[in-house]
């Protein structure tokens, strides 16, 4: 007996019928053939969350098994696209259906008709196993898309080197038991199982971002997981944009999880128009967009994560390094919730169900550098934004990440209200992979990087307990030497730590730059502790202008001219003699 | 040929149960006839194989196991909408309640509408004038953009609302202007005054209100702001209007959601409300925006009164996470009788930023306003610290923080319910109240800038008395 409708409760439709779906297999839901997939099988019963709107289904409506669980078409022309939770390409549904998204249209995530011109590297008799590039094409100016196997066998036919679609044949193949095997361009992977990988490699390199605060003091690592957790209005999104923007990564996949139409626009306007520093070409050339915005079907937004991570194993296996912004992983983890709730399932902390935790486990332990099967270096990093309700750290889904990320920028309300950007707080953030790392700085940057790292971020914290002080009495009764503190630490804190996203130089820093900024604060710091020995105070340093001048550094010395940093030496040299022959 | 359904076999709140019912689809609406001939509408939440469950927009009162027969009409919840609806009023179903009858359709369309494609959406960059300094000055409204304004019961909202309506303009006007106002749960004095206050500035003609009083059923509530925006969908996209909507109080929207939710016997998340409110509210704050290709545009200000004036509260909350943006009211302000009671720190917005400048608004207005808010954040903490060690006892850069502060507030932010402030107006009281800081304090504005708009502290008075 073919399944059909009993119930309908929101994006949950119960099917009954003989019991032949299997769990996680992905459906086609009444006449329109809305997408879904089987979350429970109770004897005769299906339960079925639907990716998209059920308005209309009744019941005795058809339902029809794919046969298998949720997969995507992967292939080239992910990049420089745009699509939704399910990997439906927003270009083409526009297309199809207008400016408002309409229901069942089932699109696949790969352009039929494009033709690309594509090199066949294996010929017939070669041995293909799992991992083996059979062929590739130049998918994006940036991009060299490598199509990975999935099976084993012996080529028993290929097709000259030539222009392609995503679907014509490029190979035959034999496996040991005589099966025949195509292979094409495309491939479909179920998004939540992990593509296999050789081996995991230690975590051994930075994945610069040309961010200060994050480059220096809390660096993440290629292969690690970091979140960004804040109220809104922090600057959660801002800092998913610069990552994405100026990160040295291959690929990114950037995925707009349950969040705002008009930011994903942004994405998408910006993403187009700025060019990649290193390579001069529009970013959207590495670069995949999924946008599930936040009044679009929860069932697809719950799926979004895994189609994201897949897109980016994908990448990975080609032997690129792919980094995936998630924003925000709380609005996936409410989707969770809210299916959870129509599941009628016992709900946990704060009506999160209980398999929370390991959820979020299972997509942040997808993130890694690996050797892939093809025997290449790539690497996944994870950057999951993440909105605590409230802007309460308390919170499960900012807790449960916690366990699972290994650096944490916690944003601040409080220094987003001063209009400190990016507001990373400085005494609660902190990134475990510092020690991993320290190797690869030593190696690149001298052995005085460390060191001028934790003598900042001693700086930093001890200006935050005189701050406490501060508040309650007043700076003027501090004793000079902590004054000096107080104004070393707000160079540092204006000139180092802030960062001008808008700002033509400010946006995209060095690590040269980054060393270089540190040096000229610290610089300062000790050549004006010989004034307090004289009993002057710091004070008086205000009228040489030298402090203001430290702080524009950001603006006033360019990327590419870090000579320049040499003669602020001099100007603090000179600013102190000035005091020192005033008080003469 | 429909069916008519004789009898229901349970009723419970605002729910029915109806049995033995077949063809009917999910989210369809019905009507339902009492034994006395008295009609009312319905719609299907719930379908468990031959079993539906309704929900009764005007409430269950006087339904009984057997005096009722339903009719299912075999489509969602649909608005008749016409260029018409322009000066009516509406009840929160859409059924106009002004008198004047039937608006004779030119479509009907669902109410729930559909999500806008990301791709099709253009990005909001021209900003709308309200004649406040501290929306105009430090968070700019956007036209297509959602910006809330958080609220507590008491404060006055609502004038500041009014007077967006009535002064809020174009920079280059094109195209007409629609106005949309959805009232939810709101009280008989309220409605009055914003009708009065349209008709005094002579908008009413533009205007469309949908009203759903704190009396009127629960249910309508929860359709009042969808037929709202259904509304202002085909004004701004069909009809190429620019709509700005107006929902007040989102509050009682939520709290008509949370009802309604218990009564379904749903599994409550945070303070009760349902699991689903965040994805509830995207579906209406989401339906802002301009699209690629299509004339008009609909921008959102809704108002919602923070229970016991707490920005964390799941309702402020999770609007903040959805709008691009908030209008923060701070009681000490409205208690200091400071008009309009906007606290600038809290308050953001978040299209901001591509929408002023060099070609939008005035080359210094990036820059000021960033000066304006840190300058501002400083002033608090001297005056934490002035709390604690006394005025005479601060720094002579904290006493001047102090002055900018005052300046700040009682010349940049107070002004009065009709006055209305061309942007030049604004930014130069801005910079006015920058001339009591020295200029090494500012180091969110660059040279230039400085030399061209910085003005020596010539003593500006205070207005207004302190």
């Amino acid at each position: 007996m073919p399944y059909e409708v009993y119930s309908v409760n929101g994006p949950v439709v119960t099917a009954r019928g003989a019991a032949s779906l299997a769990m996680m297999e992905s459906v086609r839901v009444g006449s329109e053939a809305l997408m879904g997939e089987v979350v429970s099988v109770r004897g005769e019963d299906a339960v079925i969350q639907v990716y998209e709107d059920t308005v209309g289904l009744r019941p005795g409506d058809p339902v029809a098994g794919t046969g298998g669980p949720l997969a995507i078409e992967l292939g080239p022309g992910l990049l420089h696209n745009i699509f939704d939770g399910v990997l439906r390409p927003l270009r083409a549904l526009e297309k199809a259906s207008g400016a408002f998204m309409a229901r069942g249209v089932n699109i696949g995530a790969l352009d039929t008709e494009r033709k690309w011109d594509v090199t066949v590297l294996v010929k017939e008799g070669d041995a293909v196993a799992p991992g083996t590039v059979y062929a590739e094409c130049r998918e994006t100016e940036l991009i060299v898309h490598r199509c990975v196997s999935q099976v084993s066998g012996t080529v028993t036919k290929t097709a000259p080197n030539g222009e392609y679609d995503v679907t014509e044949t490029l190979a035959e193949l034999k496996d040991a038991r005589g099966k025949t095997h195509t292979l094409a361009l495309r491939q479909t992977w179920p998004i939540r199982t992990p593509r296999p990988v050789r081996n995991r490699l230690p975590i051994s390199r930075p994945l610069i971002t040309g961010q200060r605060v994050i480059d220096t003091l809390f660096p993440v690592a290629k292969g690690g997981c970091a979140a960004i957790p804040g109220p809104f209005g922090a600057g959660k999104t801002i800092t998913q944009h610069q990552l994405a923007k100026w990160s040295d990564a291959d690929i990114i996949v950037y995925l707009g999880c349950g969040e705002r139409g008009n930011e994903m626009t942004q994405v998408l306007e910006e993403f187009t128009e700025l060019l990649d520093p290193r390579s001069g070409k529009p970013l959207l050339s590495r670069t995949v967009l999924l946008a599930n915005t936040s009044n679009m079907p929860v069932a697809a937004r719950e799926a979004s994560i895994y189609t994201g991570m897949t897109v980016a194993e994908y990448y990975r296996d080609m032997g690129y390094h792919v980094a995936i912004m998630a924003d925000s992983t709380s609005r996936w983890a409410e989707a969770l919730r809210e299916i959870a709730g129509r599941l009628e399932e016992m709900p946990a902390e704060e009506g999160f169900p209980a398999y929370l935790p390991s959820r979020l486990a299972e997509f942040y332990e997808r993130a890694g550098y690996m050797v892939t099967l093809s025997g290449a270096e790539g690497s996944v990093t994870v950057i999951g934004a993440v909105s605590p309700q409230g802007g309460d750290f308390s919170e499960p889904v900012t807790q449960n990440t916690k366990r699972f990320v290994r650096t944490f920028w916690a944003l601040d309300r409080q220094l987003a209200y001063a209009r400190h950007f990016p507001a990373i707080n400085w005494i609660t953030s902190y990134s475990e992979y510092v020690d991993d790392l320290e190797p690869w700085y030593r190696e690149k940057f001298g052995d005085d990087f460390s060191v001028l790292r934790t003598r900042i971020a001693r700086l930093l914290l001890e200006e935050s307990k005189l701050m406490e002080i501060v508040k309650l009495i007043g700076a003027d009764i501090l004793p000079d030497d902590q004054k000096l503190v107080i104004e070393a630490a707000r160079i540092v804190r204006l000139g180092f730590l802030q960062q001008n996203a808008y700002h033509e130089t400010d946006t995209y820093v060095p690590i040269e730059k980054q060393k270089g900024m540190m040096e000229i604060c610290l610089y300062f710091y000790d050549a004006v502790k010989p004034l307090l020995d004289k009993g002057i105070p710091v004070g008086q340093l205000r009228d040489t202008g030298i402090l203001d001048a430290l702080i524009r550094i950001k603006y006033d010395v360019p990327n590419d001219k870090l000579d320049m940093l040499a003669g602020y030496r001099e100007k603090i040299d000179g600013a102190v003699r000035t005091v020192l022959e005033a008080n003469l | 040929m429909r069916i008519d359904y004789i009898g229901i076999s349970e009723i419970n709140g605002p729910l029915i149960v109806l049995d033995g019912v077949s063809g009917v689809g999910y989210d369809e609406v019905c009507e339902i006839t009492l034994g006395a001939g008295q009609r009312r509408a319905g719609r299907v939440i719930r379908l468990e194989g031959d079993r539906a469950v309704v929900q009764v927009f005007e409430g269950t009162g006087g339904l009984s196991l057997e005096n009722v027969s339903t009719r299912f009409t075999g489509h969602p919840m649909e608005l008749p909408l016409s260029k018409e609806m322009l000066g009516r009023v509406f009840n929160g179903a859409g059924s106009p309640i002004d008198g004047l009858g039937a608006v004779f359709p030119q479509e009907s369309r669902n109410i729930n509408g559909s999500a806008i494609n990301p791709v099709a959406r253009k990005y909001p960059r021209s900003c709308i004038y309200t004649g406040i300094s501290a929306i105009d000055g430090m968070s700019t409204l956007i036209r297509g953009q959602k910006l809330p304004i958080f609220s507590g019961a008491g404060m006055r909202h609502n004038e500041v609302a009014a007077q967006i309506v009535k002064q809020a303009r174009v920079s280059g006007d094109d195209g007409d202007f629609a106005i949309i106002f959805a009232a939810m749960g709101v009280k008989n004095d309220t409605a009055d005054f914003f009708r009065r206050d349209f008709e005094e500035s002579g908008a009413l003609q533009r205007v469309v209100m949908f009203l759903n009083m704190a009396s009127d059923p629960i249910i309508e509530r929860i359709l009042t702001p969808r037929c709202a925006l259904t509304a202002a969908e085909y004004l701004a996209f069909t009809l190429g209007y620019h709509v700005l909507v107006i929902m007040t109080d989102m509050t009682s929207y939520c709290e008509a959601l949370r009802e309604f939710s218990s009564s379904k016997g749903e599994i409550p998340s945070r303070k009760g409300y349902p699991s689903y409110l965040y994805s509830d509210l995207a579906s209406l704050y989401e339906r802002a925006g301009m699209i690629e290709g299509m004339p008009g545009s609909v921008t959102q200000v809704p108002v919602l009164t923070m229970p016991n004036d707490d920005i964390t509260h799941p309702i402020p909350d999770l609007t903040g996470y959805i709008t691009e943006g908030q209008i923060v009211l701070d009681r000490e302000m409205d208690q200091s009788k400071l008009y309009p009671p906007i606290t600038v720190l809290p308050s953001l917005s978040r299209l901001m930023k591509d929408g002023i400048g060099k070609g939008f608004t005035r080359e210094d207005h990036p820059a000021l306003s960033n000066q304006l808010f840190s300058s501002y954040a400083k002033v608090q903490e001297a005056r934490a610290l002035a709390g604690v060690i006394g005025e005479d006892e601060l720094s002579e850069t904290d006493k001047k923080y102090l002055r900018f502060g005052k300046l700040f507030e009682e010349n940049f932010v107070r002004q009065e319910p009709g006055e209305n402030r061309t942007i030049d107006q604004t930014l130069e009281t801005g910079w006015q109240s920058l001339s009591a800081l020295p200029t090494d304090e500012l180091d969110r504005v660059d040279a230039v800038l400085l030399k061209k708009y910085y003005k020596e502290d010539g003593l500006i008075a205070l207005r207004g008395s302190i």
